[in-house]
């Protein structure tokens, strides 16, 4: 297990020098943030001033490997927009981009799991075609339609909800939450609910198709035969065996809602890391976008390897090498 | 039906609630945040105009953009006719209770003019400024200029005393990695205080009531908002989370002007579009450059239908220009003001005369990000231009990818809007694009010409101080330019705010900067 988590570092490593590099390669081609920093009437003269003093002029391999000496000491850089140090610009939006996805996770579970043994129970019933129906809208809508559509009816028709911002929040340390107050309850609805669909109907397909599977296997047909209670045998035995996929899948998913929850975050105005790496890339602030970038790449990475982890502590076959061999034959 | 009726009994509630706060705020949705605190620390006048309602001026300009005196009571010119005098207003207090004197000035100058800071160029003529007594400055200039008032409209007085404290005497330089004091903080004399600041979500201010002027507002707080999303923008004017905003997206207009609760506001903007040429010898592609030529020039100017460009790409809501410079800016006159009539016929036979009778092929820069439906008016003078035998090819990217290829000359013709801000004065193109490139001057003469007659004239109306005969020369430069056609104008942009019947007041003003410190919010309306 040692030598597996140490491999497991140095990849991880690995992984995010090369988005560095990667990074830096790209940055390239996003222009010149000299030409957002100063104003109309800056001379040719002042401009070539800044970008040396950005050290924008050094070679390539200069900037990358002073970007990385810092990097690894936690130093990413001032703004070029805000003028804040990068570290805490993203510490400040980390906490509103986690409980959205955290949210959007929650309501994927707790919504996807029920309509997905739902309709592999009952998958004849007109109710599980229509859910399957809607699942199909639900994978292929767009976000940001989902976004748009949910905030012209319950913002401007209805009125309910807040059409963007996060409402009032409350500080408990560096951390902001907005899970404390009823405006900041009621801005998590939409944001959470549009960047969940996708998840949602991801969820309800894969434990339908899970359930079907484990529904004709002999251990359910036992249980049946036993005379365990239908319910029992749905929501425990069949249900308990078609979560490992769940997990993986949630956990994967995680990193992906982090990073796509850019798009939700632009459409309502959410202010999390997401829309602070948007409005980088406009102003082509080389520092926020490194720092997000490295960010999300760690996300990644780290996520794999708890979901590993978790694989192992859910599935006693997985526990170490010797036993996966084993677990195999039986 | 019943939703409708939902909306409007949701849009009543809105109302009571707000009466029964019994503030009134100006809820204010922009297309974008201000990039922090500090009006010196990057050279962006959205952020400026927003924090000139916390920080001021010595001047400022009135409700009909003329200058009128702000921190400063008055101003004369010495008889060496290179240092001003001024005189500054007496019993001006900082947020912080700490007096407003020539300190406060003088330091404010260093901070904007010393050599990090981004914005030194809106301060072109500044070389130093002294203290003279507690209430009178005198700046000294680096010869007879006559726009320093207009500078000075947007150059922010800072707090001496609270600069020094924090260690905020100079601008942010980031290149240093070092947060600065100003960039959280404000302390200025404004109207209005900054009372909290999240970036990207929200900014607060509540009104100065020791401010030294008579409010003509009736607010108590501003409550700033980003919504970078042109549609949930619309959204939340619409169900009243906002009212109002400096941005309504030009194809949701007609929608916004429908529903019973906004009413938009519309106008023309003193931003100029213009279309420029190269004046290298070769074009990008390394053929020779046949627009040195000025028939081809006048070939492309004539192949343009600008009347069609009004009526569909900017749906009738553009000013179409024959001048370079917009109505309103001192240095317009009238007879500048002339189009040159689509003639594509005209055109080709201008490109027989010019040798180049086949056409020829060159880039056509445009930006995606920058002006008003720019993509598309670009794409239909590309179309219009291939009909009279040409072979413009288009390349449309945001502006940090573009700007570095005009300026290092990478491309051949190129857009370009100007609105002459900061100045608000024909001297800020004549300056800064169509005098040669040298030191500060011609720095957006992407293309490349010089003309000495107009340079002539361009630096004898930077030292003119007659107003009359100054404006005379800005016109006479014009003249050359038109004549010359060195670069085309095409239109004046049209701009658009919109707000909720709870702001009963709200003046647009052509140069699309909000002054809040004009609107009155109406709690029922």
């Amino acid at each position: 297990m040692t030598a597996f988590l140490i491999k497991r570092f140095a990849n991880a490593a690995f992984v995010m020098l090369a988005v560095a590099l990667l990074a830096f390669t790209i940055f390239r081609f996003f222009g010149d943030p000299v030409e957002m920093m100063v104003n109309e009437q800056a001379t040719q003269e002042d401009r070539a001033q800044l970008r040396e003093r950005l050290g924008l002029n050094d070679g390539f391999v200069t900037q990358y490997t002073r970007f990385v000496t810092k990097a690894a000491q936690g130093d990413f850089g001032i703004s070029y927009r805000n003028q804040q140090d990068v570290m805490v610009l993203i510490g400040e939006r980390f906490p509103a981009t986690f409980e959205l996805v955290l949210v959007a996770t929650i309501l994927s579970l707790v919504i996807g799991i029920p309509l997905g043994v739902i309709t592999a129970v009952y998958r004849e019933s007109r109710m599980a075609n229509a859910l399957q129906l809607g699942s199909i809208v639900g994978v292929s809508l767009p976000s940001f339609v989902v976004g748009i559509m949910l905030i012209l009816a319950f913002s401007v028709s209805l009125g309910w909800l807040p059409a963007f911002g996060r409402g009032q929040t409350v500080d408990i340390g560096w951390w902001s939450t907005g899970l404390l107050t009823p405006s900041g309850r009621a801005a998590l609805v939409l944001p959470a609910l549009s960047l969940s669909t996708f998840q949602i109907t991801l969820v309800m397909r894969l434990v339908r198709a899970e359930m079907l599977e484990t529904l004709r296997t002999d251990y359910v047909k036992f249980a049946r035969a036993r005379g365990v209670p239908a319910r029992r045998v749905h929501w425990v035995h069949a249900l308990r065996n078609c979560l490992m996929p769940v997990i993986t899948l949630t956990g994967m998913q995680i990193g992906n809602l982090i990073a796509f929850a850019l798009v939700t975050e632009t459409v309502f105005q959410w202010p999390g890391m997401g829309l602070l790496f948007i409005q980088a890339v406009t102003f082509v602030d080389i520092p926020v976008m490194a720092a997000y970038l490295m960010l999300v790449s760690f996300i990644f990475v780290a996520l794999n390897t708890i979901v590993d982890v978790t694989y192992a502590w859910v599935d006693p076959r997985l526990r170490d090498d010797t036993a996966t061999a084993g677990g195999a034959n039986g | 039906m019943t939703i409708r009726t939902l909306l409007l009994a949701s849009a009543a509630l809105a109302g009571l609630s707000g009466a029964a706060a019994a503030e009134n705020v100006l809820k204010w949705g922009a297309n974008r945040d201000i990039g922090s605190l500090d009006p010196y620390s990057y050279g962006d006048s959205f952020t400026i105009n927003v924090l000139n309602h916390v920080y001021e001026g010595l001047v400022r300009y009135n409700e009909d953009l003329q200058i009128e005196p702000a921190l400063a009571e008055s101003w004369e010119i010495l008889d060496d006719k290179v240092t001003w005098r001024f005189k500054l207003r007496d019993g001006v207090t900082f947020h912080n209770g700490n007096p407003f004197t020539a300190d406060d000035v003088v330091a404010s100058l260093q901070r904007v003019s010393h050599e990090t800071s981004p914005l030194k160029g809106n301060l072109p003529a500044y070389v130093s400024s002294a203290v003279v007594d507690d209430l009178t400055v005198d700046i000294t200039l680096n010869g007879t200029y006559p726009l320093l008032l207009n500078d000075l409209t947007n150059i922010h007085i800072f707090d001496k005393e609270w600069m020094v404290e924090n260690g905020a005497e100079l601008p942010t330089d980031i290149g240093s990695g070092v947060e600065g004091y100003a960039t959280y903080n404000a302390n200025g004399t404004g109207p209005f205080i900054v009372e909290s600041r999240q970036p990207d979500a929200k900014t607060v201010f509540v009104v100065n009531p020791d401010w030294w002027d008579e409010p003509q507002h009736n607010l108590d707080r501003i409550e700033l908002t980003p919504v970078t999303s042109a549609a949930t923008r619309v959204a939340a004017l619409l169900s009243g989370e906002i009212n109002f905003t400096n941005d309504a997206p030009v194809q949701d207009l007609p929608r916004l002007d429908a529903a019973p609760n906004v009413e938009v506001l519309e106008g023309v903007d003193l931003r100029t579009v213009m279309i420029g040429f190269p004046f290298r010898d070769t074009l990008v592609s390394g053929e020779p450059n046949p627009f040195k030529e000025k028939a081809v020039r006048e070939a492309l100017y004539k192949a343009i239908d600008l009347d069609l460009i009004h009526q569909r790409v900017m749906r009738g809501k553009s000013r179409i220009a024959g001048a370079t410079v917009a109505p309103p800016i001192p240095g317009y006159v009238a007879e500048l003001d002339t189009l040159p009539g689509y003639d594509p016929e005209a055109s080709k036979a201008l490109l027989a005369d010019a040798g180049v009778p086949e056409g020829f092929a060159f880039e056509f820069n445009c930006l995606s990000d920058g002006l008003v439906n720019e993509e598309q008016f670009c794409q239909a003078i590309a179309s219009m231009w291939s009909r009279i035998g040409l072979a413009p090819k288009l390349d449309v990217a945001p502006r940090a990818v573009q700007t570095p290829k005009r300026t290092n000359g990478k491309t051949d013709v190129y857009t370009l809007g100007w609105a002459t801000l900061p100045m608000l004065d024909a001297y800020s193109p004549l300056l800064q694009i169509f005098h040669t490139k040298e030191g500060n001057s011609g720095v957006f003469n992407w293309g490349g010409w010089s003309y000495p007659e107009l340079d002539a004239l361009i630096q004898q109306a930077g030292q003119e101080l007659d107003v009359d005969t100054r404006l005379g020369l800005e016109t006479q430069a014009l003249q050359i330019v038109k004549d010359e056609m060195i670069m085309i104008p095409l239109h004046q942009q049209p701009m658009a705010w919109a707000v909720t019947n709870e702001v009963t007041e709200m003046p647009l003003f052509p140069d699309n900067k909000p002054r809040l410190w004009f609107a009155q919010v109406g709690g029922q309306g």
